[in-house]
């Protein structure tokens, strides 16, 4: 099988499943997975492609979720133009701190994405159409294309999902994109492919740029669905969060971040009754995969996939 | 006639914190040669072609390309002019397969490397002109290979096709042969030869017979300075050349 066969695979089952889902759990869960699988997805373009850890995403997504409430409830806009303000001020967002850190590589990018998620969080945490500590409440879901009630969970739900399928086909198309080979290139070995007369630092920016406003998509659903943006969207427990459901799922491979994704909410879900030990419980988890699975849950499958079908190398 | 001269450096200098690893070198490569750059270890070759691809700001001097002044260049820039380098240590993208490899190189002038809505597909049309590439230097049977997996001497020539592919006025070869059996240093030097037509070479090389099988210029430098430049039987005459540097390597 090869790789543009096993991709098609896998994007067959992700439909099916995805159409499936909120007949088979809750949908207001079944939503919830659909956002952070699209925030970890669009993490992972950055991380698994480009190579960039990033210790701030929850910047965009936060920021996002807080416009789209901020729209939908005051202004009483469409749901998708609400959604489509959220993601624009995250793009313009992940432009502004892109163009700062860009240049900075490693444990320093890390370090000032997360500055500058700080500063969201206080600037959020300050103004005064936030809801401060209480975040905002009671968000409406509003009017798809102004006709479409949002008002039952089946019918939000495939609104959501449409939404979530677009956004992680434009993120798999940009990895297997000319500009996604590019960006492979120059994480495998920066200073020639600087040498063979690539900008760097302007290929990372766009990395950069498209990871911020995909993120901000998956914040603007988010709020639609929860009906509430909060503090911990902007908390940097989220950015971390993030980290975790891509490493854990399988950074740089199509489906890890998704799958990472369901853990982690399905862990949270669960573990709820048993308090703070959902920390605990999450972080053990983590090691254990990580300590077993160092490519992640899908990455450790593609290989053994690739090991019985192909023949090849993982 | 004089020869014309495609790459000019005047007094170049680059100070490290105090530490002058490039002393004011003033060169001129003719276009069309072969210029060898030799010298002992630590003269500073490597860091003058950081300085001429602008990887390293220059500290003091100027550089100039076909007459234009490159000094303040970006490194892109600098590559998309025509001056094309490769590393000391192989420099390939060990993940993708030697086709991919050159691939990226072909991929720029499309202008649709910023294009992350457009199909990877797009690219298939530079697979012939890769083949042909991966060809002239012996790897048209590595194609799907990865990268990583090639033997040494494998990648270093995967680097000099992916050098080529951006068809450069100017190659920095920098050590070309080193860590290289015999037989696989004859087939470099044959490659070279071979590439070196309807382009300018400067060679960084430790074997001398390579050097003198090759070069038809050959610039000394130690301690950041210029010794003596020459043709290789000028310079290996040279009392002060035997000194500094074969009197240094026994
Ligand atoms: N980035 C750097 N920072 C500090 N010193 C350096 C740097 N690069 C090279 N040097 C020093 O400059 C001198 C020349 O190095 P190099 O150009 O690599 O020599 P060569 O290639 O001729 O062996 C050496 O003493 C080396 O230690
Ligand atoms: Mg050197």
């Amino acid at each position: 099988m090869s790789g543009r066969a096993l991709r098609a695979w896998a994007w067959a089952a992700m439909v099916l499943v995805g159409l499936a889902a909120p007949y088979l759990v809750y949908p207001v869960f079944a939503m919830n997975v659909l956002c952070l699988a699209l925030f970890a997805s669009a993490f992972n373009l950055l991380l698994g492609y480009a190579g960039l850890l990033s210790f701030g995403h929850a910047a965009f997504l936060g920021s996002a979720a807080y416009v789209t409430g901020i729209t939908l409830r005051t202004w009483g806009l469409p749901t998708e133009l609400g959604v489509l303000a959220g993601t624009a001020v995250a793009t313009l967002l992940g432009l502004v701190f892109g163009a700062l850190a860009i240049r900075r590589s490693g444990i320093y990018f890390a370090m000032i994405t997360l500055g500058f998620a700080q500063l969201v969080y206080f600037l959020v945490v300050q103004l005064p159409w936030t809801g401060g500590e209480d975040g905002l409440q009671g968000i409406p879901r509003g009017k798809a294309l102004g006709v479409l009630a949002l008002d039952g969970p089946i019918t939000t739900y495939y609104f959501v999902y449409a939404a979530f399928l677009a956004g992680f086909w434009l993120i798999q198309r940009a990895i297997h994109s000319p500009f996604g080979h590019v960006l492979r290139a120059i994480r495998e070995n920066e200073p020639r492919a600087l040498s063979l007369g690539y900008d760097v630092a302007r290929y990372k920016l766009l990395a950069f740029v498209l990871s911020a406003a995909l993120s901000g998509l998956a914040g603007s659903l988010k709020a639609v669905v929860l009906q509430f943006a909060s503090l911990s969207d902007v908390h940097w427990h989220r950015s971390g969060e993030v980290v975790l459901m891509t490493l854990l799922g399988g950074m740089g491979t199509v489906l890890g971040p998704s799958v990472g994704a369901l853990l982690v909410v399905t862990l949270e879900n669960y573990l709820a009754d048993v308090g703070s030990w959902v920390t605990v419980i999450t972080g053990a988890v983590f090691v254990a995969c990580v300590l077993a699975f160092r490519r992640g849950i899908v990455g450790e499958v593609r290989a053994l996939v690739r090991r019985s079908f192909i023949g090849g190398k993982p | 006639m004089p020869e014309e001269t495609i790459l000019e450096t005047r007094d170049l200098v680059k100070e490290f914190a105090g530490f002058v690893a490039v002393n004011g070198v003033s060169l001129r490569v003719a276009r069309g040669s072969i210029h060898a750059l030799i010298g002992p270890n630590g003269a500073g070759k490597t860091t003058v072609f950081n300085l001429l691809t602008r990887f390293l700001p220059a500290t003091r001097g100027a550089i100039l390309f076909k007459g234009d002044d490159v000094t303040h260049a970006r490194p892109a820039e600098v590559a998309r002019r025509g001056i094309v380098r490769s590393f000391q240590m192989s420099a390939v993208f060990p993940a993708l397969t030697a086709l991919e490899n050159v691939r990226v190189a072909l991929q720029r002038p499309l202008g649709t490397s910023f294009h992350f809505w457009r199909s990877e597909r797009t690219l298939d049309a530079l697979e012939a002109r890769a083949v042909e590439l991966l060809a002239a230097v012996g790897l048209e049977a590595d194609r799907d290979t990865v990268a990583v997996e090639l033997p040494y001497g494998r990648k270093r020539a995967l680097e000099l096709a992916t050098t080529l592919a951006l068809d450069p006025e100017l190659l920095l070869l920098d050590e070309p042969t080193q860590g290289m059996g015999h037989e696989d240093v004859g087939r470099v030097v044959a490659l070279i030869r071979r590439v070196a037509a309807g382009r300018t070479v400067l060679l960084v090389e430790h074997n001398l017979s390579v050097v003198q099988d090759l070069a038809r210029r050959v610039t000394v430098l130690a301690r950041g300075a210029v010794l003596a430049e020459g043709s290789y039987d000028e310079v290996s005459r040279d009392p002060a050349v035997l000194e500094a540097y074969i009197g240094a390597t026994p």
